[in-house]
């Protein structure tokens, strides 16, 4: 099992902030909309430089959107900042219509993804956000795995014609990936070459996969771990490819197990290859209130889970 | 060709009234000829809006419909919220340049470009953003507005809403943003036919004084009848001579429903209803033009 050294610690939502901020000062296109949470999307960089190309909307997250598709038209690349919950579930039709369906170049940035936003409960924990966007037609999913890699992304996508979900959080997570990588929209990373078992795991998930595959070295199993940052469109080659050497796979994400990045995976191994799976996920429930690391647990949303969807699925292996 | 020396735009500024007249009946020609070939569509508030679309694509705003550029920079932009209405946008569109007359035959027909709610994703020239969906374009022209201020773009934009469509909620989230973003370029229209799909608005939605509450949200509010040029085109002239002055524009626009067919007139019956061949006959008996050029 590969090492990943970190120094630090930092938020995903951060990693956003710094890529939009220096979106500011390298495109002069990029243009940002809030609705009223400035502070937790860590926008503050950007409104402060780059007043004239940012939009303080108020809590009125359906006309956000709605301007943002207007924005477009004069050929402005609007980002827009709020949680993930109102980023999607809130004004899902508003995203169909005058988004997705009409073509618009923007990019939908959300934070606080996921039961990891904690103490304020289930009404802001959204856990159906991948699902809800993958469901549209030609739009793009995002969900990258720690503050650098949300950093890239973020400047990566500015550059991509087309509709983008990017979905980030708030709890700080080990800064492991390399500060000067190149995002690549769509290609998945090899994070640990294994034989034994794939373990696809995106967002907060990349790094619990990690701590899951020193333990299963631990046990002599020979985990190969991808970080899957793009959900759609999937890296269909790196998923099967990985997939046919080791005969069993795991998924593990901070979503649905409906409509999340193991449904895509299990849908593609359906068609194409035949094998036995397990979700690491949240099984059809609504999230509550609590500390990142109790929900994660609560969940099962961490490296033990993981550890022992590996041992079930590798159990299942002809 | 820039939009200032297109042969549209010189025509545009010298048609007469009388002109306008005459090609407002052959677009309500076009409508109710649209819905009938398909037996489905919105003939009502498409023939109560035509002498608005007439106005302002062949008269009141600078632009240019070909070749179709999405930007739009240098041009005055029209956002259609109420879709439904597609009947009258897209012939208006066809007759003023953007894409073949012939065209109107597919609307609401597979494969066609003519969906039965405009849609972008086939390329219909002129057509910007897709709507249906109600309450979603006043937000849409908004952008569209702050976005040629960002340009340093002169131009205007323009958009229609239904009058029932004033009870989704996201049109007061759009009409509470533009006035405080000082959105000085834009020109709201709200079609005041009073009717919505199950009756009456002020039975249903209970829209109340439209002046009055857009006046509270600090937009520059006038009232015109839609259904006259001769009272439309000073309004909206009105309405542009109070543009750049911190705060935008809404007409309240009275129209009826149905207007210049008898039978469809005022109800809102003919909201979504395609006439048969009789009533296709007689609508076209009233809808008379000196050379009719129907498709």
């Amino acid at each position: 099992m590969k090492d990943f050294p970190y120094t630090e610690k930092k938020d995903t939502r951060s990693g956003f902030g710094a890529g939009l901020h220096q979106l500011g000062q390298t495109n002069p296109n990029v243009v940002a909309l809030c609705a009223d949470l400035i502070g937790s999307l860590k926008m503050d960089a950007f409104v402060k430089d780059f007043p004239e190309r940012f939009f303080q909307v108020g809590i009125a997250e359906a006309n956000m959107m709605g301007l943002a598709a207007g924005l477009t038209i004069g050929g402005k690349i609007p980002f827009t900042g709020t949680f993930a919950n109102f980023s999607t579930g809130r004004v899902y039709d508003q995203i169909r219509q005058s988004i997705a369906y009409s073509g618009k170049n923007v990019k939908i940035c959300a934070s606080h993804a996921g039961v990891t936003l904690g103490e304020d409960g289930a009404t802001h924990q959204i856990l159906e956000d991948i699902g809800l966007m993958k469901m549209l037609p030609h739009m793009c999913v995002i969900n990258p795995c720690d503050y650098n890699q949300t950093k890239a992304a973020t400047i990566a996508i500015a550059d991509y014609e087309g509709p983008v979900y990017l979905r980030f959080g708030r709890p700080v997570v080990p800064v492991f990936t390399p500060a000067d990588q190149k995002f690549e929209i769509g290609k998945a990373v090899m994070l640990n070459e294994g034989t034994d078992v794939s373990i696809f795991a995106t967002g907060h998930l990349v790094w619990k996969a990690i701590l899951a595959g020193k333990l299963l070295a631990e046990k002599g199993i020979n985990a190969e771990i991808i970080n899957i940052h793009t959900i759609k469109p999937l890296d269909v080659e790196a998923v099967l490819t990985s997939a046919r050497k080791t005969r069993c796979v795991v998924t593990a994400e901070e979503h649905q197990m409906n409509g999340g990045l193991g449904d895509s995976i299990a849908q593609l191994l359906a068609r194409e290859e035949p094998l036995p799976l397990e979700m690491v996920a949240v099984d059809d429930s609504f999230g509550e209130s609590g500390t990142p690391d109790e929900l994660m647990e609560k969940y099962g949303l961490n490296e033990q889970a993981i550890v022992a969807a590996v041992e079930k699925v590798m159990a299942r292996r002809k | 060709m820039s939009a200032s020396t297109s042969p549209a735009a010189e025509a545009t500024a010298t048609r007469s009234v009388a002109e306008l007249k005459q090609i407002a009946a052959q677009v309500r020609r076009d409508i109710v000829r649209m819905v009938h070939a398909v037996n489905s569509g919105h003939p009502g508030g498409s023939l109560g809006c035509t002498d608005l679309l007439v106005a302002l694509y062949f008269k009141v705003m600078k632009h240019q419909p070909e070749p179709f550029d999405m930007n739009g920079v240098g041009q005055d932009l029209f956002f259609l919220s109420n879709g439904h209405i597609s009947p009258v946008f897209y012939s208006v569109l066809a007759r003023s340049g953007y894409f073949p007359v012939s065209e109107l035959s597919t609307f609401r027909k597979l494969n066609s470009r003519l969906q039965g709610h405009p849609a972008t994703h086939e390329h219909l020239p002129g057509i910007r953003v897709a709507s249906g969906s109600l309450g979603q374009g006043l937000s849409v022209a908004i952008g569209a507005a702050q976005a040629k201020k960002l340009n340093g773009d002169d131009r205007s934009v323009f958009v229609l809403m239904g009058d029932g469509e004033l009870e989704e909620g996201q049109v007061w989230e759009a009409a509470m943003y533009a006035p405080h973003h000082k959105v000085d370029n834009l020109i709201a229209v709200v079609d005041r036919n009073g009717q919505q799909i199950d009756g009456p608005t002020d039975k249903i939605g209970g829209l109340g004084d439209l002046r009055a509450k857009f006046e509270a949200f600090n937009w520059e509010v006038l009232e015109a009848n839609g259904n006259d040029l001769e009272q439309l085109l000073p309004a909206l002239e009105d309405a542009q001579a109070r543009l750049g002055k911190g705060r935008p524009v809404m007409i309240l626009m009275d129209t009826q429903m149905g207007f210049g067919v008898d039978y469809m007139m005022g109800s809102h019956k003919w909201h979504g209803v395609a006439p048969n061949d009789e009533q296709l006959e007689k609508a076209l008996q009233q809808l008379s033009v000196e050379k009719a050029s129907d498709y």
